[in-house]
């Protein structure tokens, strides 16, 4: 038990962190549920994280109160900049969010309320294991869950086709909004928890770099199923953790990753195809013969 | 009076620099509706690559131009083969080519980074021409008539290529429709990688440019800003579309300086942003942009 206690002790914040861009990560997946690429997820999250952080440090609120509030801000947000950008599609739509996000750094730069480019700082700690890997559980449960419903199924369809999901009388707009929606819900929750273990936040968290980030959890993940970007957003934390050299290098990683995986394994490195084949590989090691015939029909 | 026409001068330099940037920006646009994101790495390596060669190698301005222009232009080329051409192979989406065009500019980036460091460069004094010509109470400096007499020149320059040649024609037959381009017979990988040659070799252009206007602005991070400009520029004047670039690159440019001066420098900004945050919604096309019906 003193090996475990220890071992969270020295790596809480890496913990921590890890669960975060997992929420991050799910947020960012949830309109790729859709096919809409959006850029905006850091800003969302920052404006969770400003909301929860002026809550509790001026107003002394309690802790999940002060994160609801920011989650709903934050999916008030995506939603009304939801409706008119959903209009949009592909580039558009990730060209769009690029701006919202822009303009939610300037703005953070400098309102009042905000503290300017230093941001805020000596926020309470208040956020511990529980209420990170609690809610990370939580929306592990409902992705599960939402993929396997109607509202997954139709999300999927419009991803797949958008004109013939119409077609079927799925109502586009409205799930492309309930699943940015979604995406603010997750990303401020993200943004309210991470501040109350980092203890400050600034207007740096809703630049362009901290959304590519989160996209590239996601992208080396895979967006298949809702554990990709989890696995992606865990893995990318540690990893450059547990190779200090690395940390240097991390963007060039970061790079790498977003260009190799999408160029050679566009469905993530944790994906049910590549999984089934990995496996389908092991059975027929394993018993020492194989038919490449039936393992493309089972693909 | 005097302080608007200073300012409108101004804004008309730092413009010209925006619409240069977008030029390469909409160039690739305009021929396979991609958005390469990679464009402002480029940009920051154009820089270098003419900081290296002012200050390391003593080499004179005219030599850095066309170093940094044909550096970052072959850099275009590579930039293709590694992250787009794989992805038209395949057929993939446009959504796909514009993640990978973010992993190749934090490449380029961090590699910068590890060849120039991290701190803002200046070009040597002695490189940048400084003379000041005044007109009335305007006063102009030689540079910023240079910058705007490059980008103007470009510009014709580009839609002659486009409009009045048989490579022109070749590259606006492979945006038209790249299937029955080849089909006719046009070379489209070459057209492809000329483009993204000049697109790039646009771009270090643009880079060296603005290490010229402004002291201490030359590092591997300076593409960001104009980036998010030239994106900007670029959807204000209408995807694909060369006046349109330069028209939004200016009016970016004369828009900045003017709110800086009359409204609140510190939203400058937030209004670039806002601004084409409307245009896409009110006006996906741009203001001068063709209606491609596909995507918007």
């Amino acid at each position: 038990m003193t090996a475990v206690t220890g071992f969270y002790a020295a790596y809480s914040t890496l913990i921590l962190f890890s669960g975060v861009a997992a929420l991050l990560a799910l947020s960012i997946y949830v309109t790729l549920m859709a096919g809409q690429l959006s850029l905006g997820n850091a800003a969302l999250a920052a404006i969770g994280g400003y909301t929860a952080a002026i809550l509790t440090k001026t107003y002394h609120t309690a802790l999940w109160p002060a994160l609801f509030a920011g989650a709903a801000l934050a999916t008030a947000v995506a939603v009304l900049i939801g409706i008119p950008c959903l209009r949009l599609r592909g580039i558009y739509l990730a060209i769009a969010t690029l701006a919202f996000g822009e303009v939610v750094r300037v703005a953070a730069l400098n309102l009042p309320i905000t503290g300017g480019a230093l941001g805020l700082v000596g926020i309470a700690p208040l956020v511990s294991f529980r209420h990170v890997y609690g809610t990370l559980a939580v929306a592990a449960v409902f992705f599960y869950r939402l993929e396997r419903s109607r509202t997954g199924r139709a999300l999927a369809a419009i991803r797949e086709d958008e004109a013939a999901a119409q077609a079927m009388g799925i109502r586009i707009t409205a799930y492309k909004v309930l699943a940015f929606a979604i995406a603010g819900w997750l990303a401020g929750l993200a943004g309210g928890l991470a501040v109350h273990f980092t203890y400050l936040i600034n207007p740096a968290q809703a630049s362009f770099g901290e959304a590519v980030t989160i996209l590239t959890y996601a992208v080396f993940g895979g967006t298949g199923t809702f554990a990709g970007p989890i696995f992606g957003a865990v893995t990318l934390t540690v990893l450059p953790e547990a190779l200090r050299f690395l940390k240097e290098y991390r963007l060039l990683l970061d790079g790498a990753i977003l260009v190799l995986v999408t160029t050679y394994l566009p469905n993530g490195v944790l994906h049910p195809v590549l999984g089934g084949r990995v496996a389908a590989a092991a059975r027929r090691l394993a018993r020492g013969r194989g038919s490449p015939q039936r393992e493309m029909r089972r693909a | 009076m005097a302080v608007f026409l200073q300012q409108l001068v101004n804004g008309v330099s730092l413009g010209s620099v925006y619409a240069l940037f977008a030029l390469g920006f909409t160039l690739v646009f305009g021929v396979l509706e991609i958005i390469n994101l990679a464009h402002p790495a480029v940009l920051a390596i154009g820089a270098l690559l003419a900081y290296s060669l002012l200050a390391g190698a003593k080499t004179g301005l005219a030599v850095a131009l066309a170093g940094a222009c044909a550096g970052a232009g072959l850099l275009g080329v590579l930039i293709d083969r590694v992250a787009f051409r794989p992805l038209r192979l395949r057929g993939a989406s446009r959504l796909s080519s514009l993640i990978t065009s973010i992993g190749v500019a934090l490449i380029l980036v961090n590699l910068a980074q590890i060849v120039w460091g991290t701190e803002p460069l200046s070009y040597p004094p002695a490189a940048v021409p400084l003379r000041f010509f005044t007109a009335g109470t305007v006063t102009v400096s030689l540079l910023q008539l240079l910058v705007l007499a490059l980008v103007v020149a470009l510009m014709i320059g580009l839609r002659a290529l486009l409009l009045r040649t048989r490579l022109g024609l070749a590259i606006r037959a492979v945006a038209e429709n790249p299937q029955t381009a080849s089909l006719l017979g046009m070379p489209f990988d070459r057209v492809v990688a000329f483009t993204f040659f000049l697109s790039s070799a646009l771009g270090g252009v643009a880079g060296v440019l603005v290490g010229m206007l402004f002291q201490g602005s030359v590092s591997p991070f300076m593409g960001t800003t104009y980036g998010l400009k030239g994106l900007a520029a670029i959807i204000l004047g209408g995807m694909g579309d060369v006046t349109g670039a330069v028209l939004g690159g200016l009016a970016m440019g004369v828009g900045e300086v003017m709110i800086v001066q009359y409204l609140n420098s510190s939203y400058r900004d937030a209004v670039a942003f806002g601004l084409l945050f409307m245009v896409l919604v009110l006006r996906p096309t741009g203001l001068l942009g063709q209606q491609r019906g596909r995507e918007a």
